[in-house]
């Protein structure tokens, strides 16, 4: 399967199954559509297919490209067949560990933020704080269950982890306890929105936080608007210089400032480089995900002006990379040497079976997303995982289970999207939230086009020297 | 070659070998929590 794109006067091929990834000219680029046409029909692509069908280039023209995609097409990277399928079922089949908690350290928070999946902390619950002994309770049950695996995960999160940050220090400090007996690793992240943000919070996240997500979003109206405090007042003023000196102690590394935007800020380019100008280097800045009853969901009628502000901003981007003051956005990022297997790519995010959300009380679900849903409550960190048909319909799912998935480009990326996305959209797991893979597929495309600018790039200087 | 510049090479499918060891991070533990995104990830594999 082939998916091509023209972006930023690059002409992209993408070969979806071998992951190879071509920058081409205006003629092999029409070639290699042709090439792929004719595949679907079962037919050959012949030089007087060719002629035929584009008279505007020369015969020698024509051969010579043909010859070049025929040449990658011998060498697997181009046309490559999808052979993946039997072996991710088979894989998803095997016996899985837990590797990756993320804690509810706290159902409460000092935010009022409009889009809270959360309903402002508290989850669909009362509010409540995880006590150290069900904390310590989880970190066990991740080993127990993690099998031979090393790294384990563990994300603070909320609510707002930091209005229990005692009992974050003493759970750090138990599973650090851990680590030697049961040869594990623990990576500890925390996700924050700053306002109870201080010296001694950053020094012992900087001591033991492999990563923190410090949560804003973009320019003060924005942020205000859709970040609140819970009386209403400005948030921006009070979390910025916490989370500047924050990204600075941690020399602009193993940091996020993440942030939302919504049908309110649709030009959202302009927060991203918002947070860029305020000396940011790690930045993730995500469309919301909201019912459609919202007034700030995003709509499918906003699609064109988000795809322009992705196109706005890795333009921008590519230029201050330029000027030497780049930074990094998360959902540009791709990895196209070291990037992961194909198992991990088409097995799905893991939620349900390696990644558990942990409530205050100790009860598992499939993910963050799900907690407070009693039909997905999967069982207990005191008695293990109960609802195993419930466990195994997460296991399966995979690309291959998921009709609209088979067939995209982008199941290599996204490795199917998120199962809450498409639950909460569509009532099954198995589907996919349409909006958002829309806007998933513009920005693989543009964080493809950044890595062909900047071989461009380097290509032209080698070329001076 | 002339008309095709390859940004990279690299088939999955040899990945398929030595794959699946499960030692990258989750997804949704590094900053997107309400997508998911695996593409930038980079692989652990030590082996």
């Amino acid at each position: 399967m082939i998916h091509q794109f023209k972006n930023n006067g690059y002409n992209i091929v993408m070969d979806v199954c071998s992951g190879a990834v071509h920058v081409v000219d205006d003629l092999t680029y029409d070639v290699i559509a042709f090439y792929e046409e004719n595949n679907q029909k079962k037919s050959e692509t012949t030089i007087e297919a060719l002629l035929d069908r584009f008279p505007a280039y020369s015969r020698r023209e024509l051969e010579e490209a043909l010859a070049e995609v025929e040449e990658r097409k011998a060498q697997g990277e181009l046309f490559a067949p999808d052979e993946y399928e039997d072996v991710v079922w088979e894989f998803k089949k095997r016996k899985t560990v837990v590797k990756a908690l993320c804690l509810h350290i706290a159902h409460d928070c000092n935010l009022g933020c409009r889009y809270c999946f959360a309903g402002e902390g508290e989850y669909h619950g009362d509010r409540s704080m995880m006590s150290y002994e069900v904390g310590k309770q989880a970190l066990d049950f991740l080993v127990e269950h993690s099998g031979n695996r090393r790294n384990l995960e563990v994300d603070f999160f909320g609510g707002e982890p930091t209005m229990n940050f005692d009992v974050v220090k003493k759970l750090v400090e138990y599973g650090r306890s851990l680590e030697e007996p049961h040869q594990k690793k623990f990576r500890f992240t925390l996700t924050t929105n700053g306002l109870l943000l201080d010296d001694a919070i950053m020094e012992f996240a900087n001591r033991e936080m492999a990563n923190v997500v410090l949560s804003i979003d973009g320019r003060k109206e924005v942020n205000d608007y859709m970040r609140p405090a819970k009386n209403g007042k400005s948030t921006y003023d009070l979390i910025v210089p916490k989370f500047q000196k924050f990204a600075r102690l941690r020399n602009q590394t193993n940091y996020y400032v993440r942030g939302t935007f919504t049908r309110h800020n649709l030009d959202f380019s302009k927060d991203v480089l918002h947070l860029a100008d305020l000396g940011f280097r790690q930045i993730s800045v995500e469309p919301v995900v909201a019912q459609p009853d919202e007034p700030y969901a995003i709509r499918e009628e906003d699609l064109p002006q988000l795809m322009e502000e992705y196109d706005k901003l890795a333009k921008e981007m590519l230029k201050r990379e330029q000027e030497g003051r780049g930074f990094q956005f998360f959902h540009f990022m791709i990895d196209l040497t070291q990037g992961p297997c194909v198992m991990k790519r088409l097995s799905g995010c893991g939620s349900g079976t390696e990644y558990l959300a942990v409530t205050p009380w100790g009860d598992l679900y499939p993910c963050h997303q799900f907690v407070g849903q009693e039909e997905f409550r999967l069982g207990s960190v005191f008695d293990g995982i109960q609802a195993e048909e419930l466990r195994d319909e997460f296991k399966l799912c995979n690309v291959y289970a998921k009709e609209k998935c088979r067939s995209c480009f982008a199941r290599f990326y996204c490795s199917g999207g998120c199962a809450a996305n498409s639950y909460h959209f569509h009532g099954s797991i198995l589907d996919a939230y349409d909006i958002g893979c829309e806007l998933q597929k513009k920005r693989i495309e543009c964080a493809i086009m950044i890595k062909a600018a900047l071989a461009d790039q380097e290509e032209k200087e080698n070329e001076r020297a | 070659m002339k008309h095709i510049k390859t940004l990279t090479n690299k088939t999955l499918k040899s990945t398929m070998e030595k794959g699946g060891c499960g030692e990258c991070q989750t997804s949704c533990q590094s900053a997107c929590k309400t997508s998911c995104t695996v593409g930038n990830q980079t692989c652990e594999n030590k082996r």
